[in-house]
């Protein structure tokens, strides 16, 4: 391949992916391409494997079958010291944030430097500084996680995730239980980051109006397949009933907002009668 | 009929069981060199599993001393022999009370608490945070905390044995008046390195098993609270098993 096609290449290639969790159909021929240096939005009815989907492209687990290609390489087939070279080039926010519990907020942030690098402490003091800085918690460097609320481990997840300037990252619901300053402060961090650094983002969210503001493309994933994709615009403007209710959040429509379930009136009725 | 499919099953699984354990052990090897490189991680094990057991492993130990002070002089006394309370006292705890009795305190104290840490650990996508930061949950989790317990407990089974020796000696010699000479001769007379070695081979062995059980039940533990409830559980009544017969198989080996 040459380097310019390699440059045009898709940063994630995911095609007709399958897999399946204990028994059940998640992903039933999936397709989706993020491009290089954009931010990509997906979103989903809860449940529909969007985590598993960062699972899958972090390479820790493995689907049934399909193609997931990740800077041009096959995750799946990838072994351990490949995947984990190609690791250190990401970053993931986790869903709960999934900071080490033993670690103080600045040794949680400077814990992948010092694993990575060799600089010296004052170097990695400055870096973690600027990083907790950024998210507007310098000043709880001290505390330990179990002191933080939920938002502020978020941002500091937010934090580690970013320390390495990674060329991908990750992040699974960063708005998820923020003030709207927070949140506020987030999506421009997600941007500039974008911006400055040209990083490749993905973001699994729920919040369709603020990503709508940021977000290059959205992919809508519901029932193991991608159901709608494109710019936000063009989404809120698609002639699929099942999008148009995803984007504008209606609870009636084609997307069922609930599990499935038996009849309503036939259970709770049954129940009063047994 | 239903008993012996009952016991076959059961017996399959525990075999199946320990392939598993082995097989984990097999990783754990695997991940040592990082650990080599940095041997800071298994000294702070080292510190957090003694720490967290010398109160009970002291305490224990001289009342587990008091009482073979007691019995032992009371079976001497018998044969006119209140003498040789001092070695018999070592000897038993040398050989046997001393590597069983710590490791089953280890397994309940600093065992049930790394289970449950590492389980937690699991639970809160903290060892998934490690993989996607390219950092082996293997060698920064699991092995300083193998080889921390493992060294822990020969460590802790000599604070067991010589606080012991000390309960015999308060009970032997201060209270039922076993000569205070005769006491520490005799058990220099019969007390051979053969009988330390067993007894440090047996610590050594349990020390093994008992904290890879309880690492890897940690590390292998449903991700939820009753999932780590249970791990502990496990930890205790398989470490507790598996030291009691492998005392019989290294006693049957060394005599
Ligand atoms: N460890 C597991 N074992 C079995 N099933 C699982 C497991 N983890 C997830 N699932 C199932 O996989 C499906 C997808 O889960 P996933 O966490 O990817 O959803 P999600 O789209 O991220 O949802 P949310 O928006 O609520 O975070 C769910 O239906 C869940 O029941
Ligand atoms: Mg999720």
């Amino acid at each position: 391949m040459s380097a310019i096609s390699a440059a045009m290449a898709p940063m994630i290639e995911v095609s007709d992916l399958r897999y399946d969790s204990a028994g059940r159909r998640i992903f039933a021929g999936l397709n989706l391409a993020i491009r290089r240096g954009s931010i990509t939005a997906i979103m989903g009815p809860s449940g529909t494997g969007k985590t598993t989907l960062l699972r899958l492209i972090t390479g820790q687990i493995r689907p049934k079958s399909g193609q997931l290609k990740v800077d041009g390489a096959e995750v799946a087939s990838l072994d351990r010291r490949e995947l984990f070279r190609l690791r250190r080039r990401m970053g993931m926010l986790f869903q709960n944030s999934a900071l080490l519990t033993d670690y103080s907020v600045f040794d949680n942030v400077a814990f992948p430097v010092r694993e990575h690098t060799a600089l010296d402490e004052r170097l990695i003091r400055t870096l973690v500084l600027m990083k907790l800085q950024a998210v507007g918690l310098r000043g709880a460097a001290d505390l330990m996680p179990a002191q933080l609320s939920g938002g502020m481990s978020r941002r500091v997840a937010l934090a580690r995730a970013m320390v390495l300037d990674p060329d991908l990252l990750l992040y699974d619901e960063p708005f998820s239980g923020l003030d709207p300053i927070s949140m506020g402060m987030v999506l421009r961090l997600i941007k500039v980051n974008n911006d400055v650094l040209g990083v490749t983002s993905v973001v699994v969210t729920h919040d369709v109006e603020e990503i709508s503001r940021i977000a290059d493309y959205c992919y809508v994933v519901s029932g193991g397949q991608v159901i709608g994709a494109g710019t936000p615009a063009e989404l809120g403007q698609s002639d699929s009933a099942m999008v148009r209710q995803f984007m504008s959040g209606a609870p009636d429509g084609p997307v069922p907002f609930h599990y499935p379930a038996a009849a309503y009136e036939t259970q709770l009725l049954g129940g009063q009668r047994s | 009929m239903n008993t012996a499919s009952f016991l076959s099953r059961r017996l399959i699984e525990g075999v199946g069981k320990l392939g598993a354990v082995g097989w984990f052990a097999i990783g754990m090897l695997a991940a040592l060199p990082y650990v080599l490189r940095r041997p800071a991680l298994v000294v702070q094990q080292i510190h957090n599993a003694g720490v967290l057991s010398l109160v009970i492993i002291m305490t224990s130990g001289f009342f587990v001393g008091m009482v073979i002070g007691l019995q032992g002089y009371d079976a001497f006394s018998r044969l006119r022999q209140e003498d040789l309370l001092g070695a018999g006292a070592a000897l038993t705890l040398l050989k046997e009370l001393g590597p069983v009795v710590t490791a089953l305190l280890f397994a309940g104290r600093a065992g049930t608490a790394l289970t449950a840490e590492i389980g937690l650990m699991r639970a809160t996508d903290q060892l998934s945070a490690m993989e996607v930061m390219a950092i082996d949950p293997m060698g920064r989790i699991a092995v300083p905390r193998w080889l921390g317990g493992a060294i822990s407990v020969p460590l802790l089974t000599a604070v067991f044995n010589s606080v012991g020796i000390l309960g015999a000696y308060f009970v032997g010699v201060r209270l039922m008046g076993v000569d205070n000479g005769a006491f520490w001769s005799q058990m220099q007379e019969f007390v051979e390195p053969a009988d330390v070695w067993e007894g440090v081979i047996k610590s050594a062995v349990f020390g093994l098993v008992a904290s890879l059980i309880a690492v890897f039940e940690g590390y292998t533990a449903e991700p939820t609270a009753e999932g780590v409830g249970l791990a502990t559980t496990r930890t205790v009544v398989l470490t507790s098993v598996l030291v009691l017969i492998l005392d019989y198989m290294i006693t049957a080996l060394l005599l």
